[in-house]
Formats: structure tokens, sequence, C-alpha cells
């Protein structure tokens, strides 16, 4: 693992003025976001496809392109999640089917099952340097495994601020790790509103809150990933998920990178936003082609998704618009429908958000936006296992066989003719 | 009775470290005219070249987002309390 990294600080989005590097969230003078940046030109010739290629099977083979601390010296085999090809899945929403679909599998991101684990791991690593001895996040599920289980990992206490009425299997999945959770009686933007007020009041730091230009780099690992993946090659199309909008702009960021460090060749990018149409603030924005994000009241079952006033959504828009790409929203059925079709054809089992992802693309194909020829990569960030109350009542549990040969026969006449498929013995 | 203004610590360089004040705004136009006339520095730039609150500097209006309530048609009541915050949220 190289130990060269890139210098890096804070500087606003709006009006540039540079911050070095503290726990910051927020410009002083315009109150707009800051963001990481880095010196890639440094990194010309240092960072290469071998020096990554002998880094550890992580996120941390990019450590020299992240806002990592010196000296922080990361244990958790984070990230470097599969990139697979879906010829099945293309074969049911490609007419005459696709050999250049792929699937971007952050089901099984380490260690808590969703792409969350990758931001959370570079928030950490900076919580550390900074000297936070507690940490905390406001969260509805992915977030908050991902910041309990990592604190833990660093010997740091984690403090989770959740809405009342969250599932408890999503209580329990957090606590487990024996962080402090504390119920809002509120909703999500009740929750956000006040982690923004204790992260000013208390010396903790909120990953999501004053880490989060840091924190939101970690999500340019995946656009590493699949361009290494992919054989340093960039695909055409790339449908992500969106909630703050933060993630599409970040894979965006990294191909930028690469080609900044000649690592993979120039290529334009179409990129694709995915959101739920209960709660679709910046797939509405990019119809109507406007940066201008009109604030919505979340209503829909992929609650992973579900922030109401995206605070990257301006930019998120009008870095879509700008790619030639488009962003679409699906209704809950349909987020059913598409958490289904991606297990059944590619036995990839993915939470509402996948769900989401995997209906837009179908919706999007349909719409003629993303071809068969193209390359195209599916952005799947969390694991169905946390959220299977979505499919309760999709299948029901069939009669309970007698052990023996003949029954077992006759029960598999009697499910072929009901679904008109046939078990061959 | 006034409405009471509560501002973010991103607010406080130019506001000699004062976080809340009280106003007679009756709106949310009158409310960014009132910050400005009582703190020059927090007025220049908190408005943008369209004259209007920036777009990432979120209002809520007891606990509630002024977009919801009509923004810039909404009238303040009595005993508002109209907090501002720089929009930050995200990450579930």
């Amino acid at each position: 693992m190289t130990t060269f990294a890139c210098a890096y600080e804070l500087r606003c989005q709006e009006c540039n003025r540079s911050y070095g590097n503290q726990p910051l969230t927020i410009c002083d003078e315009c109150f707009s976001p800051l963001e990481v940046c880095y010196d890639i030109d440094s990194a010309k010739g240092i960072v290469t496809r071998e020096s990554i290629a002998a880094g550890p099977a992580s996120i941390w083979r990019y450590a020299a392109l992240l806002p990592v601390p010196a000296g922080f010296q990361p244990d958790l085999p984070v990230g470097f999640t599969p990139l697979v090809r879906a010829p099945r899945l293309a074969a049911r929403i490609f007419e005459g089917g696709s050999e250049n679909l792929y699937v971007k599998n952050d089901a099984v991101c380490m260690p808590t099952l969703s792409f969350k684990d990758r931001v959370v791991a570079v928030a950490l690593a900076n919580a550390k340097a900074f000297g936070f001895e507690t940490v905390g996040c406001s969260s509805t599920g992915n977030l908050a495994n991902a910041t309990a289980a990592q604190a833990v990992r660093l010997g740091l206490k984690a403090c989770i601020l959740v809405p009342a009425d969250l599932e408890q299997a999503k209580i329990l999945n957090t606590q487990v790790y024996g962080a402090r959770l504390v119920r809002i009686d509120g909703n999500y933007d009740h929750v956000n509103r006040l982690c923004s007020q204790i992260a000013e009041q208390y010396n903790w730091g909120f990953v999501n809150v004053n880490l989060r230009p840091y924190y939101s780099e970690g999500s340019k690992t995946v656009g590493y990933e699949i361009a290494e993946q992919m054989g340093w090659k960039l695909p055409d199309n790339v449908v992500c998920p969106m909630a703050g909008g933060s993630l599409i702009r970040k894979i965006k960021k990294a191909f930028g990178e690469l080609i900044q460090l000649g690592l993979v060749e120039a290529k334009d990018v179409k990129f694709f936003g995915a959101q739920a149409t209960g709660c679709s603030p910046i797939s509405t924005a990019v119809k109507a082609n406007t940066n201008d994000v009109e604030p919505q009241r979340p209503h829909t079952i992929a609650r992973s998704l579900a922030i109401g006033n995206p605070a990257d959504g301006p930019y998120a828009s009008k870095m879509i618009r700008a790619t030639g790409g488009w962003a679409e929203d699906v209704t809950d059925e349909e987020v059913v429908d598409g958490i289904q079709l991606l297990a059944e054809t590619e036995g990839i089992f993915t939470e509402t958000a996948g769900g989401v992802t995997t209906s837009v693309t179908q919706k999007l194909v349909r719409q003629g936006r993303i071809r068969a020829e193209e390359t195209t990569v599916v952005c799947i960030t969390g694991n169905g296992l946390k959220t299977t109350d979505a499919l309760q009542g999709k299948y029901a549990t069939e009669r309970a066989v007698k052990p023996r040969l003949a029954d077992f026969a006759e029960y598999m006449n009697e499910l072929d003719s009901e679904k008109e498929e046939t078990y061959a013995n | 009775m006034p409405i009471k203004i509560i501002l973010p610590t991103a607010f406080t360089k130019h506001t000699d470290g004062t976080k809340q004040l009280n106003s007679n705004a009756k709106n949310l136009d009158g409310l960014v005219a009132d910050l400005e006339s009582a703190f020059p520095a927090l007025g220049a730039n908190i408005k943008g070249e369209d004259g209007k609150l920036r777009r990432f500097i979120n209002v809520y209006v007891n606990d509630e987002d002024i977009r919801f309530l009509g923004a810039e048609k909404y009238a303040f009541q009595d005993g508002d309390e109209v907090m501002l915050i720089p929009s930050i949220a995200g990450g579930r």
C-alpha cells in the first residue's frame, strides 16, 4: 500500500474559500456546503494502476485519493464489493437482452451490508484525528448500523438519533453494537435538525453533520471500484439511487480524478438518478430542467432514500443534466417489483433503495434513454435483509408435505400446474 | 408580541456572537431586512444575487419548513419561533 497521500483541504463549493481541515460543514461567509478538494496532480505517476492493485482488497487501496489523516491505520476491510455482469436481468429489461449490463453490489459491503460503510469509514478516520471521543449520526437504518459497528471497532462511543417510529428491527441492528440510541419524537427532518444543533453544543463528531465533507468523500470509492473492476475503463451509463444527492456526484468526481491521473481514458459518462415517487425532489427538478429543488414531505417505503429536502439536490440536478443523463422515479409497488426482479434474475437481495434503482433502470430502458449496446452499471447500495417488511404478504407459507417421495412428487405436480413451469425430474 | 429568531453558530461571526433576537418582521422579506439592519455584515452574506435568502439557508417556523407554509407569502404569527439552519441534511 502506497504511503503517498494527496494533500487535501475543505473549500466552499460556491465562493471557493479555503478552510484547511477541521470538523466543519458550512462556509461561514456564504453559508454554502464545504467540499474536500485535492491536489490530484501531485499523485500523477505515484498513484498508478499497479500501486492500487498492490493495496488491500478494500476501499483503503484508494487511501491516497481519500481525505484520510496521516498515520491512520485502517484495519476494517470495508468495500471492494463485487461488480457482476447481469445478463439475466438484462434479458428481462432489454428487448433482445444485453451483455453490457452490470450490477455494483453493495448489498454485501462489509461490515454492515450497505454502502454507508464506505462513508462512515472515512468519517471516523477523521473523527479520531480531530480527537472526538463520541461520534453520532441522525439515521433511519443503514447509517446507524454502520456508525455503531465501526465506532466499536475504533474504540469510540456512539450516540445515534432516530425518529421514534423506527421499526424495531432497525433499532436492534444498532443497539446490538452497544451504541446509545435516542428516539426522537418527530420525523427524520426533525432529527436531522436537532443533530445540527447538538453538534454545535456538544463536542461530538456527527458523521453526517460536522464531519459531512469527509464522510461524503467515502462515496468516491464506488466510482474507483467500478472503473478498476471494469478493467480500468469507464462505463457509458451509471444508474444511482438518490437521497441527499451526494453519491451520484461523488462517483462522477471519482471518474474525473481517474481521468486526471491518466488511469482511465476520458469518457463522457451519462449519470441517471433514481428516486421513489413518494420522495422525488431531485428527479422532479431534473425533469423540470432546473437546479431549484423544491422540498417534499416523504411518503414512501424506500425510507433510506426519503430525504425531502436534499442538501446536494441542486448540484445533483445540475450534474445529471450536464452529462446528458436523466432522473426517474417509481411507485412503491414498482419498488417491490424491482426487489423481486433483481433477486429472481441475479440472486441479489436488495433493500427498498435497490428496488428503486432496479425499477428505474427498467423504466429508463423502456424510455430509450439507456440502450443495450451501451455499458451500464446499476448501483445497488443496501441489503434486502434489512427491509424484509417491504415483502410482507408477497410469499405465502406453503403447506407442509409428508416426508414421502410420492407426496413430494404430487406436490411438485401441483406447483407446476399452479405456476405454469416445470421442475423436470 | 414579536417573533423569536434563532441563528446558527455559522452566523455568529457576523453577529458579534448573537444567536437569538426578537423581531417584528411580518414575513420572510421583513425578517431578512431586520437581520440586515441589525447585522449589516450578516445581511451582505445571507442574500444571493437575486436579493433573496441564499438557497442553502433553510427557514423553519415552529419546526415547519417555511416553504410548506407558503414561503415569502407566510405571515408570521405572534410568538412564532423562527429558526435559520444551513442545509446540511443528508445520509440516512
